[in-house]
């Protein structure tokens, strides 16, 4: 099953072309992760599959229908996108945040039936932010004020989940917080997510399909067990590495050559 | 969900309407309307001859008045002061929909460089249609207002067609309004200095912003655009709300960003042209009045606009009080004092935002 699917994209800043040609489907259901290095593309394809981006050629299919012929409120009900570092309105109450969610399903008289209340109940239960729901956004900290966000495109009640570095100047703890949260929203609610990471690690372990990106065209995609090699990493990032495995997920996990302290050869 | 905070509204079939207002929205909208009327009241009884509260209140209702007070009330004040509250309360909603599409608080339509537009083509109106032997207009002054519009609608015209770019560009539109500001002061001080000394003084009462010498006719014109104005823009509370969040997340959440933001540009433009031509050009009304609303009640523009609305025909009508009783015989333009309070105001913005 297929969610999104791309063909013979084109995309472009202006006259700068980013990617020629290019054919991927996003399998439906799955966490799919998009990596590679800074410029390759990655996010300009994510963008174009949410339609922040217009493909100078080729098409774009949502389950099957080309989002060119959809409505722009269509499309919301079937796929939210969380920007790279988003920025709500000054004052700005989580609710009111959340609330947001729901602009594609409301109206001039239909703002805030029973199903918007139940669906941004749920998200506000779903991202744990219940009892913070009347505090500003800008009091939140930074894992907080994520989850906020993820809320707010979970009240879009859509199938498809496209999150642009969602991990992006959070701590560890607090990558792993939402990761976490994106992984139960796949597992329990079988929604479809797709997302660019930074970190390979944490890509490997929760991503089912990783997509590799270079220079504009895909290097490779598959599992993370079937396709991180050595190799791939070379050519993708230009760095060596050593795979392992996780000592307690079982996924690649990548130690990266080059330098640092060193204690177990002795030194001297 | 808490209903002590909210109040929830669902009817009809299918819960066909169904809303949601916060509680204390409300009370802040009704403290806020009191507050304006009281002012309002108390305000039309100063002046050269006092008439006191009570008596302005048989005026305003009809009822057994003084001849003299009725005379001094509601020729020469009431008409005034209904432009002074109107042309602020249109300036405050200008500026509430521009910071929200240009998602800068810094944003207002003199800032902009619109109410600029309308400034040079009423300094121009004044040089090219007067006589230089008599100093008299040999056109009807009555249109004046619709010179101001243009003018506004010409500043945003040219404004926006710089500042499209596959869309428009928030940022764009702030440099771009910059740039049509510094020309439309310039292109004034051009047409005055060309004209004749005597309607360069009075182009520059108008300049500075004035309600001097409003009359019912004014307010029978005002009125019903000011309405239709304020209606169109509560209907697009909910596109504003949306635009609020800038470009990206507004597209997500299925919004038709390029065709909202021109409607409510040409909302911003025409609220703006009508006040200018009413008030003249009053600034920083747009700027401080949607910012005070914003520290009262947040970002949501359902209680945004009313409270900001209510703010900005505050300041203009207090303006114009103080403008036409403090320095009596003499008459102080109302923009005078709103400059007074919103230049260190601006700077204060600044040095937050730097912050």
């Amino acid at each position: 099953m297929i969610a999104l699917e791309t063909s013979q994209l084109k995309l472009a800043y202006g006259e700068r072309v980013i990617i020629d040609g290019l054919d991927v489907e996003i399998p439906k259901g799955k966490i799919t992760v998009l990596i590679g290095c800074n410029g390759c593309g990655k996010s300009t394809l994510l963008r174009s599959m949410a339609r922040l981006l217009k493909p100078k050629t080729g098409t774009i299919l949502l389950e099957g229908q080309m989002i060119s012929k959809m409505s722009t409120k269509e499309i919301a009900k079937q796929l939210a996108i969380l920007p790279q570092g988003p920025v709500a309105p000054e004052g700005l109450t989580v609710l009111q945040l959340v609330k947001q969610g729901r602009f594609p399903y409301q109206s001039m008289l239909r703002q805030w039936s029973t199903e918007d209340e139940e669906l941004v109940n749920k998200a506000l239960e779903a991202t744990g932010l219940d009892e913070l729901r009347d505090q500003d956004v800008d009091s939140l900290s930074g894992g907080q004020r994520q989850r906020a966000w993820i809320a707010m495109t979970l009240a879009q009640n859509p199938d498809i989940l496209l999150l642009d570095e969602p991990t992006t100047y959070l701590d560890l703890t607090h990558q792993v917080d939402i990761l976490d949260l994106l992984f139960t929203l796949n597992r329990q609610e079988n929604r479809t997510i797709l997302m660019v990471l930074h970190d390979l690690n944490l890509a490997c372990r929760y991503a089912d399909h990783l997509i590799a990106v270079k220079s504009g065209e895909i290097y490779a995609q598959g599992s993370p067990e079937d396709i991180m090699k050595p190799s791939l990493v070379q050519d993708v990032f230009q760095m060596d590495c050593e795979i392992i495995s996780d000592p307690i997920f079982g996924t690649p996990l990548l130690i990266p050559h080059g330098k640092g302290r060193n204690i177990v050869r002795k030194e001297g | 969900m808490k209903t002590k905070r909210w109040l929830i509204i669902r009817r009809g079939k299918a819960e066909r309407v169904s809303l949601l207002f916060e509680k204390r929205s409300f009370w802040m909208i009704t403290i806020f309307s009191v507050l304006l009327m009281v002012t309002f009241l108390l305000t039309a009884g100063a002046g050269e001859v006092y008439v006191n509260p009570i008596e302005v209140g048989k005026v305003i209702f009809g009822l057994d008045a003084n001849a003299f007070s009725k005379l001094v009330v509601e020729s020469f004040r009431l008409p005034r002061m209904i432009v002074a509250v109107l042309v602020g309360m249109l300036l405050a909603i200008s500026g509430s929909i521009l910071q929200g599409i240009v998602r800068n608080p810094l944003a207002s339509p003199d800032l902009l460089g619109i109410t600029g537009g309308a400034s040079v083509a009423v300094v121009m109106f004044l040089g090219m249609f007067s006589d230089p032997k008599t100093n008299a207009l040999i056109v009807s002054i009555h249109w004046l207002p619709l010179i101001a519009i243009c003018g506004a609608l010409i500043a945003a015209l040219i404004l926006y067609s710089l500042a499209w770019k596959n869309g428009l560009s928030p940022v764009r539109l702030v440099l771009m309004g910059i740039g049509v500001w510094a020309l439309t002061k310039a292109l004034t001080t051009l047409f005055m200095v060309k004209s004749v000394i005597y309607r360069a003084s009075q182009a520059n009462v108008w300049i500075t912003g004035s309600v001097y010498g409003a009359n019912w006719d004014h307010v029978s014109i005002l009125v019903p655009i000011a309405l239709l104005l304020i209606l169109c823009t509560f209907f697009s509370v909910r596109q504003l709300n949306v635009q609020a969040f800038g470009e990206e997340i507004a597209v997500g959440l299925g919004g038709q960003v390029s065709k909202q933001r021109l409607w409510l540009l040409t909302l911003s433009t025409l609220t703006a042209g009508v006040a200018v031509a009413y008030g003249g050009g009053i600034s920083f009304v747009g700027l401080m009045a949607p910012h005070i609303a914003r520290r009262l009640v947040g970002s949501n523009y359902g209680a945004l606009l009313p409270i900001s609305a209510l703010i900005g025909g505050f300041l203009v009508l207090l303006a114009d009080t103080i403008g036409r009783t403090l320095f009596l015989p003499l008459e102080v333009p109302a923009g005078v004092f709103i400059s007074i309070l919103g230049a260190p105001y601006f700077i204060y913005l600044l040095i937050r935002e730097r912050g």
